[in-house]
């Protein structure tokens, strides 16, 4: 028989096995996280670093941070590279598009959820219909459609464009967010009188503002990153997005890198900075968007 | 009095109805009258005298290789990426799904990349793969690997792999949130009850984790298979397509026909057949999840 005092030896003994294994675990655990998310975050800094460096050094010097930073970079690519238009056009683009969408698209999906009219069903079905059914190059036909209408190359046909591309998600995700919302508030609204109007301005719109937000992160970042469209729709470069304009620039400078990296970065860092902020909406929209889609 | 609050109602959807037929509807049907027709897009259409039957779909199905090259090597990075990609980021979600410290903050880390645009993302890769000035073969050289030094984007060896490669890169975080949302549905109760039992690591990864993923699982994979196959834009930015014709994809090659060589029946042709092959793939997934759902 063995004495109490070894039998909590025994048992400390184990306890510290466990510790050491779990700790050999974790330390592996996170040497895997960590690699990967180095390679995530590299391209980013490298980009980042190139843009300081000047067209002579960028391709010797191959720290990260180079040592004399060349701030002058993001000038020229603002002016002469026409990044700053570039970055204008793309802001403008991407407020219009996303108040055009939270517009349209909550109006339908309160009517669809609330409202009572014959073919009510067919007509959202269609929109559910385009979410599912996969048009690859549906671009050409529109691009066709765009021309007959006068629309290429002017702002507004993008926008346009850029408002039903984003419609059919936006429509579901608030309609579901509708019905499940209790009709109480907008009952006692009735009641005083409001019209269905002034009800979905001023009570709906307000009680949806989770699911608006959903809608106006996720639209944002599609339209900021959208380049196809774009590409067929705009031939002057003073109407062209940021997207549009990174392959210009690299089609015309192939060796600029310091300025190509630079407007990158101009490119790329409203994105970060919205992301980091948003970033709890953008984790929970992904995980019901993929369940959506 | 009835009739008018029901107008009222339809103009509650009157705005969005009218811009989904002018841009979405309308395309879709010109795609198909499109395709039976032969027409450069310039002069004008007229639907008798351009139609041409089935000669597009003909041609497209029995004499262009590089279409259904284009269609292999979509395949090539899908695969991949339902294989490689997934792995990861199932690797990485599971990784974080322990408690571990500072899983928040490796979580807005690997999500970074889908935020990215296919542009930027092409454009730095495309540079770090770059033959003359890349940091990858600089890197090859400093590390005594001089010999695995080649145009990683120009070798028609290297090209395709190199492409999905960054594909993978940029989508692994998506997969990894889907991932981890899935592996914290499951009741802790369970892997608590398989240890009891005297379930090993593994053991409970095989019995308790993949069973009860096997929706995300499939939800995932046709996510990734329709994702990847319509990929298009980070090759645009990578290679162009090229060595010739060795990174070309449908979408590009639908491209192609439409503004290359200005043939708009061709590519609506090319746009059908494939959508048709996204829709049987994702019929065929879409059957096997719910036969497997039953068993």
């Amino acid at each position: 028989m063995k004495s109490k005092r070894s039998m909590r030896k025994d048992v400390m003994r184990e306890g510290a096995k466990y510790k050491i294994e779990r700790f050999a675990k974790d330390t592996l655990t996170h040497i895997f996280l960590i690699a990967v998310a180095v390679t995530c975050i590299f391209p980013l800094l490298w980009m980042v670093g190139s843009s300081l460096k000047t067209q002579q050094t960028v391709f010797s010097d191959m720290s990260i941070i180079p040592r004399n930073p060349v701030w002058s970079n993001f000038y020229h690519a603002w002016i002469q590279g026409g990044f700053g238009m570039y970055f204008f056009n793309s802001v403008l683009y991407t407020v219009t598009v996303v108040i055009g969408i939270v517009l349209v698209s909550s109006l339908a999906a309160y009517a669809f959820s609330r409202l009572q009219f014959p073919g009510k069903n067919i007509i959202f079905y269609m929109f559910l219909a385009a979410m599912m059914i996969p048009l690859p190059g549906s671009f050409v036909p529109l691009y066709v459609l765009m021309t007959k209408l006068h629309l290429v190359n002017t702002r507004i046909g993008y926008i346009l464009c850029m408002i039903n591309v984003g419609l059919s998600f936006s429509i579901y995700l608030l309609k579901t967010f509708f019905d499940k919302m209790p009709p109480a508030l907008e009952d006692a609204a009735r009641i005083d009188g409001c019209s269905k109007l002034g009800i979905w301005w001023n009570v709906a719109l307000p009680l949806a503002r989770p699911a608006i937000a959903v809608i106006i992160i996720f639209n944002s970042l599609n339209v900021w990153n959208e380049y196809i469209l774009a590409t067929l729709i705009f031939s002057s470069k003073s109407l062209m997005p940021l997207q549009r304009g990174l392959m210009i620039f690299q089609g015309t400078y192939i060796t600029q890198y310091p300025l190509l990296m630079a407007g990158m970065t101009i490119t790329v860092l409203p994105i970060i900075l919205v992301y980091l902020f948003m970033q709890k909406h953008i984790i929970k929209g992904i995980t019901a968007g993929a369940i959506v889609g | 009095m009835r009739t008018k609050a029901t107008i009222e109602n339809y103009l509650f959807v009157l705005p969005a109805v009218l811009i989904f037929s002018i841009f979405y509807i309308y395309p879709f049907y010109k795609v198909f009258t499109l395709s039976l027709c032969q027409w450069d897009g310039i002069a004008n259409f007229n639907f008798a005298e351009n139609f041409v039957g089935l000669r597009n779909f003909k041609e497209l199905l029995f004499q262009d290789r590089v279409w259904w090259q284009s269609i292999t090597q979509a395949g090539y990075i899908t695969l991949i990426a339902l294989t490689f990609q997934n792995a990861v980021a199932l690797a990485l979600a599971m990784a974080c799904d322990r408690d571990i410290k500072g899983g928040n903050i490796y979580r807005v880390i690997f999500y970074l990349p889908p935020v990215l645009s296919e542009v930027v993302v092409g454009l730095v890769w495309r540079w770090i793969y770059d033959g003359n000035y890349g940091l990858l073969n600089h890197w090859l050289y400093n590390l005594g690997l001089g010999h695995l030094v080649r145009d990683w984007l120009s070798d028609p060896k290297t090209a395709i792999t190199c492409v999905a490669t960054i594909h993978c890169w940029k989508g692994f975080g998506w997969g990894f949130i889907i991932f981890l949302a899935g592996l914290q549905t499951i009741p802790r109760q369970l892997y608590e009850a398989a240890r009891v039992d005297g379930a090993n690591s593994w053991q409970m990864f095989k019995s308790v984790t993949i069973p009860l993923m096997i929706p995300v699982f499939i939800l995932v994979s046709i996510l990734t298979i329709l994702g990847t196959m319509q990929v298009f834009v980070l090759i645009l930015s990578m290679t162009g397509g090229g060595p010739g014709y060795h990174t070309e994809v449908p979408v590009t090659r639908i491209l192609a026909s439409m503004i290359g060589s200005s043939r708009f029946g061709y590519a609506c042709s090319q746009g059908i057949i494939f959508g048709v092959i996204l829709l049987a793939v994702s019929f065929i997934q879409i059957r096997l999840s719910r036969r497997m759902n039953k068993a």
